[in-house]
């Protein structure tokens, strides 16, 4: 098997992997939404409200910003 | 303004960019006008001696709408809106505003430069790469500081997630980075000649089919990570903001970032199909351009979706027609790149005029309305007065639609006319025209085409007086529109 023989085939492997790991992250980002772990949608807000005094709509994790809130 | 009513966000820069924006889209057009008027009358070759022949102006129109027009919409959209989505503004740190304007200020030098070099022929003949060294260099400092400005602007930032658009906007400076630095490795000629060749002149430090590899992974990343990246990081940020909707998805744009990111790379092969580079790379281009489509539509329908139960606003809203009929022109692009790229389809389709056909769909439908758009969108916030006129967006929206219409259909039929004469061949497999013929054939279409840039040029000028009299005599505004763009 040449270099260039070699190159064709980690290049199908690769493509294999990364196709995997890009299936496995639409599984990771509907199913922490599920359990409840993140709320990736609320981001959609930070376009609409930018005010630079407006309040932070801070990470996609709702639990750790409700903990913020409790503990302000 | 509640709170801190001192703290606003500066649109310095942004302001700048927005000028040469304009300035540089106008310019651009206008060669691009010009040397689509050359190719159906050739005596207009010869009005300004050597610098106005074709083969000088057409590098010179490619580079002035990509590193001059759209370059510069990118820098403004992004001193704009990135301020916003991050909640910091660049009036807090003095050092982010001294890296914006030097900045601005070499982007400026570079941008001169490079009209004035190349309209002297010094070129590399690479496309999208015809700048010498000196420039590319200057180019990489650039390129640097604006990474400087981005990741201090993160760094500083109140809003702890990154809005898709940023996303989009650092992957165009990685992307870019990364591609430019390995295509324009050259040495000038005089170091490889014992003294005879020039300084100004430099060739690439690779040969043959591996330059022509690492030439179209930048050429077509170039359209990818300058055409596409950026853009879709606009239209992330000014479709739901001057609509009031948020993402349709947002999960949907996470996961077609991350699908564009990794297929993109990979689909430059696609323009040597049938070229000497090797079998299964001509193939891997094949697949990667016609998988392309999901992520690209992925995020078009985002976008359209978001629309979704608002759809009265196409009609009120002028710049929401921009934005929808951009992402519409990017669904379209993104469908015919990859037909083209099937083997037996580039096989008729390559050297014909379907490819600039392909190209000005995308780049007039999708990169100059998108750009155009924003702009108009920053107006307001950033002069604090209200745009000029209503009517003249209006008649701009219809005209640049009947232009870009009239481009890409006459190019299919130029380009396909083209690519079955070229292979026709008699019973004894003679081909049965000589070049001569095909190009008798197309004038009217070439013609057809030069209308097409008249038009388009039009609207431009109309957008850019609009534009500047938004800026100096439009009625002031009294506070900041929250979502609709005010118009007169
Ligand atoms: C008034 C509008 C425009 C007109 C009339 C126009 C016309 C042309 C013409 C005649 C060519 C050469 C085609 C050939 O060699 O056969 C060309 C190439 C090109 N133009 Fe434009 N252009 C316009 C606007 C733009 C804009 C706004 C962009 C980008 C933002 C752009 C990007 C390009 C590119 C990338 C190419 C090279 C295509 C290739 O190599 O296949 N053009 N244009």
């Amino acid at each position: 098997m040449d270099i260039r023989e070699l190159q064709g085939y980690a290049t199908f492997f690769m493509t294999i992997v990364f196709v995997l790991v890009l299936y496995w992250y639409i599984v990771y980002l509907y199913r922490s939404e599920k359990k409840g772990e993140k709320d990736y949608e609320k981001l959609g807000n930070i376009a609409l409200d930018d005010e630079i005094d407006s309040k932070p709509i801070n990470s996609s994790n709702p639990i750790s910003n409700d903990k913020k809130e409790r503990n302000k | 303004m509640q709170s801190n009513a001192a703290l606003e966000y500066d649109y310095t820069i942004a302001k700048l960019y927005t000028y040469t924006a304009i300035l540089f889209g106008f310019v651009g057009m206008l060669i691009g006008t010009l040397i689509a008027a050359q190719l159906a009358f050739p005596d207009l070759n010869y009005l300004l001696g050597e610098y106005g022949t074709f083969s000088r102006l057409r590098p010179l129109h490619t580079n002035v709408v990509i590193y001059g027009f759209t370059v510069s919409g990118i820098f403004a959209t992004f001193y704009y809106s990135a301020q916003r989505v991050l909640k910091v503004s660049m009036a807090e740190s003095k050092f982010i505003m001294f890296v914006g304007k030097l900045q601005f200020f070499l982007y400026l030098i570079a941008a001169t430069a490079m009209v004035i070099t190349e309209l002297m022929g010094y070129t590399q003949s690479k496309e999208y790469a015809q700048m010498e060294w000196p420039l590319d260099l200057l180019i990489v400092v650039i390129w640097v500081l604006w990474g400087v400005a981005m990741f201090a602007l993160i760094g500083i930032r109140r809003e702890k997630a990154l809005y898709i658009s940023m996303w989009y906007f650092i992957a165009c400076f990685l992307g870019v980075a990364m591609l430019y630095l390995f295509n324009n490795m050259a040495v000038p000629t005089y170091f490889t000649s014992g003294g005879v060749g020039s300084i100004m002149h430099s060739v690439s430090m690779y040969s043959g089919t591996n330059d022509a590899l690492v030439q179209w992974w930048w050429g077509h990343n170039a359209v990818a990570f300058v055409f596409t990246v950026p853009i879709v990081g606009m239209i992330y940020y000014f479709l739901p903001k001057e609509s009031g909707q948020s993402v349709y998805s947002y999960k949907l744009s996470l996961l077609s970032f991350w699908g564009l990111m990794f297929v993109y790379l990979w689909a430059g092969s696609h323009h040597l199909l049938w070229s000497t580079v090797p079998d299964w790379m001509q193939t891997m281009g094949s697949i990667f351009s016609v998988v392309l489509i999901l992520p690209s539509w992925g995020s078009a329908i985002n976008m359209l979706l978001t629309m979704k139960g608002e759809w009265n606003q196409l009609t009120e809203n002028p710049l929401i027609k921009f934005m929808v009929l951009a992402s519409t022109f990017y669904m379209l692009s993104t469908l015919e790149g990859p037909i083209q790229a099937i083997k037996s389809v580039n096989a008729i389709a390559h050297f014909t005029d379907w490819i600039p056909g392909h190209v000005h769909d995308g780049v007039l439908g999708w990169v100059a309305f998108m750009i155009m758009a924003a702009l108009f969108h920053m107006a307001p916030r950033m002069f604090k007065r209200e745009i000029y006129s209503k009517k003249l967006i209006e008649a701009q929206f219809w005209l640049q639609t009947t232009a870009v219409v009239l481009y890409f259909t006459s190019m299919w039929i130029a380009g396909i006319t083209q690519g079955m004469m070229w292979r026709a061949v008699d019973e004894y497999g003679n081909l049965m025209y000589s070049f001569i013929d095909t190009v008798t054939v197309l004038h009217p279409y070439y013609a057809i085409r030069a209308l097409a840039g008249v038009l388009f040029v039009t609207g431009f000028v109309m957008f850019a007086y609009n534009m500047i009299k938004t800026m100096t005599s439009s009625r002031e505004l009294s506070e900041e529109p929250q979502f609709k763009s005010p118009m007169a």
